[in-house]
């Protein structure tokens, strides 16, 4: 989330350039390089439509910012674990892409989850492999 | 509990001697210093070993043997004897080309695994026509960096936390120093080098791994703040419990049934595993803190407080825990697995807390340790 402001040049070292056996691997290395690129990058498209996933977004904004703000804490309240770090997923990714009034609501929900959440559940979004 | 602080700086790992009146600590640089209990409750220094190019990640201590391992980023491991007075290093060759990050000797002592950042674990073992140290790397399918192990009670198996998400236990047998292992819940055939169990079902960097007394559960703690046991069996099923608390660095089992997780909450908190109904649940917070005398707030300091904060609470910042930041380890120091008296932590504060376990019991309520 934020950059770091320390120099990260070192990254592009290739620390592998500098290993002291790194001539006897050399042939290895260049027979695994070969292999099918596009096949695997296409596949991966098709699991993840980007389209769908947008769609899915903007109809939970809706419905989020369609709640009234006494209404928020007990629809929480019947959410279980699972959807309590769904929620906080849709919340930040709203987050991310704000309009002209969803910040505040968005921020009330917020406040709501993370009372049952906890700090987990938003560790949970930073750390969640399946975004929403 | 007691609470000594050895440094400013993070101790990076620590481990205890046999009868617990020495630690080995590495306070953050390419050293590792022993300290030696003095009574009451000073520690004085009495080793230094230096030999190391690199941050020291990992040590262990076995206690039968009295040899000391330890590992670093600088992709080395040494053996450490104690000969008269002075800790001798022996250099044991990894053959990884990335940092060594954790490293513990077997139940029996005749080998030891080393998780580095090359995507594999070492197990290394002392050949005697050579009169060195050897090992032998266990690869597949490991896809990333190797944070955390642990031995099962019968020498074999070796349970393996990585940053690819995983936590997995393998066969870890070396026909030159032992015998065929007998079948466990989590497998019967051992080759060397072979998968018994991979975790799935949890996202997140697999901090901290630990075996139960018997070796038939296996507990692991990841970086999106879940706990999750595994019990060994045909169809092994995990339950796992996500916390509402900031992600946990180290487990240990303390009873078959109880864990205690400990991370960057700066307390470490009991979790109770039902294998039965298969969940697991949080069984408390294992941190006293200290009732400070509530002074009242003048008008002044009030005033003070909304012109400065904007808020006129009497809330202090201040953590109100025993440890003053993240802890990063936990190990037994009484007791074994399955029925621990005391264990302790160390943290990125720099200090050691010793817990009892009987003491955490009766003063808090409502924590049952079963």
């Amino acid at each position: 989330m934020a950059k770091n402001t320390l120099s990260s040049r070192f990254r592009k070292v290739d620390i592998d350039e500098y290993d002291e056996n790194k001539f006897v691997d050399e042939q290895e290395e260049a027979a695994e390089q070969q292999g099918p690129d596009e096949a695997e990058v296409d596949s991966l498209i098709r699991q993840y439509p980007l389209r769908e996933q947008e769609r899915a977004q903007g109809i939970v904004l809706k419905v989020l910012t369609s709640f009234r703000s006494s209404e928020i804490e007990q629809a929480v309240k019947s959410l279980d674990k699972n959807s309590v770090d769904l929620l906080m997923k849709y919340i930040y990714k709203g987050f991310e892409k704000p309009s002209d009034n969803s910040s505040a609501i968005l921020l009330q929900w917020h406040e709501k989850a993370f009372a049952v959440g906890g700090l987990g559940s938003i560790v949970r979004v930073l750390t969640a492999r399946k975004t929403v | 509990m007691s609470y000594y602080n050895f440094l400013l700086e993070p101790i990076s790992c620590h481990a205890w001697n046999k009868d617990r009146t020495q630690i080995a600590i590495c306070p953050n640089n390419h050293e590792v210093h022993i300290y030696k209990k003095e009574g009451g409750d000073k520690w004085s220094k009495i080793h230094e070993l230096k030999e190391h190019n690199g941050q020291v990640t990992g040590i262990d201590w076995a206690p039968e043997s009295n040899r000391i391992v330890t590992c670093g980023t600088d992709r080395n491991a040494y053996v450490w004897t104690l000969k008269g007075n002075v800790w001798r290093p022996t250099l044991v060759l990894l053959r990884i080309n990335r940092a060594a990050r954790c490293v513990k000797w077997s139940p029996k002592e005749n080998k030891f695994a080393v998780g580095s950042g090359s995507r594999l674990i070492s197990i290394c073992y002392f050949e005697q026509e050579n009169d060195w140290w050897v090992c032998k790397h266990i690869k597949k399918p490991i896809r990333s960096t190797v944070l955390s192990l642990d031995w099962h009670p019968n020498n074999v198996l070796l349970a393996a936390g990585s940053c690819d998400f995983k936590c997995r236990i393998f066969s870890a047998y070396i026909k030159e120093v032992e015998e065929k292992p007998s079948p466990t819940p989590w497998g019967s055939k051992m080759p060397f080098g072979e998968l018994m169990f991979e975790s799935s079902g949890t996202d997140g960097w697999v901090h901290s791994i630990c075996f139960s007394g018997s070796g038939g559960r296996v507990a692991w703690v990841s970086h999106d703040s879940t706990v999750a046991v595994a019990t060994g069996s045909k169809n092994t099923v995990i339950s796992s419990l996500r916390s509402e608390t900031l992600p946990l660095l180290g487990v240990t089992f303390i009873t078959e049934n109880s864990l205690v997780a400990a991370g960057h909450d700066c307390y470490p908190m009991l979790y109770v595993y039902d294998e039965g109904k298969g969940t697991i649940t949080f069984g408390g917070k294992l941190d006293i803190p200290k009732q400070n005398a509530q002074r009242g707030m003048t008008a002044r300091e009030r005033f003070q407080n909304l012109d400065k904060k904007a808020s006129s609470e009497t809330e202090k910042a201040t953590l109100e825990s025993v440890h003053k930041n993240s802890i990063s380890q936990i190990s037994i120091l009484e007791g074994d697995k399955s029925k621990c008296r005391k264990f302790c932590t160390t943290g990125m504060d720099g200090g050691m807390t010793i817990w009892d376990v009987k003491t955490l019991e009766s003063s808090m309520k409502d924590l049952k340790i079963i």
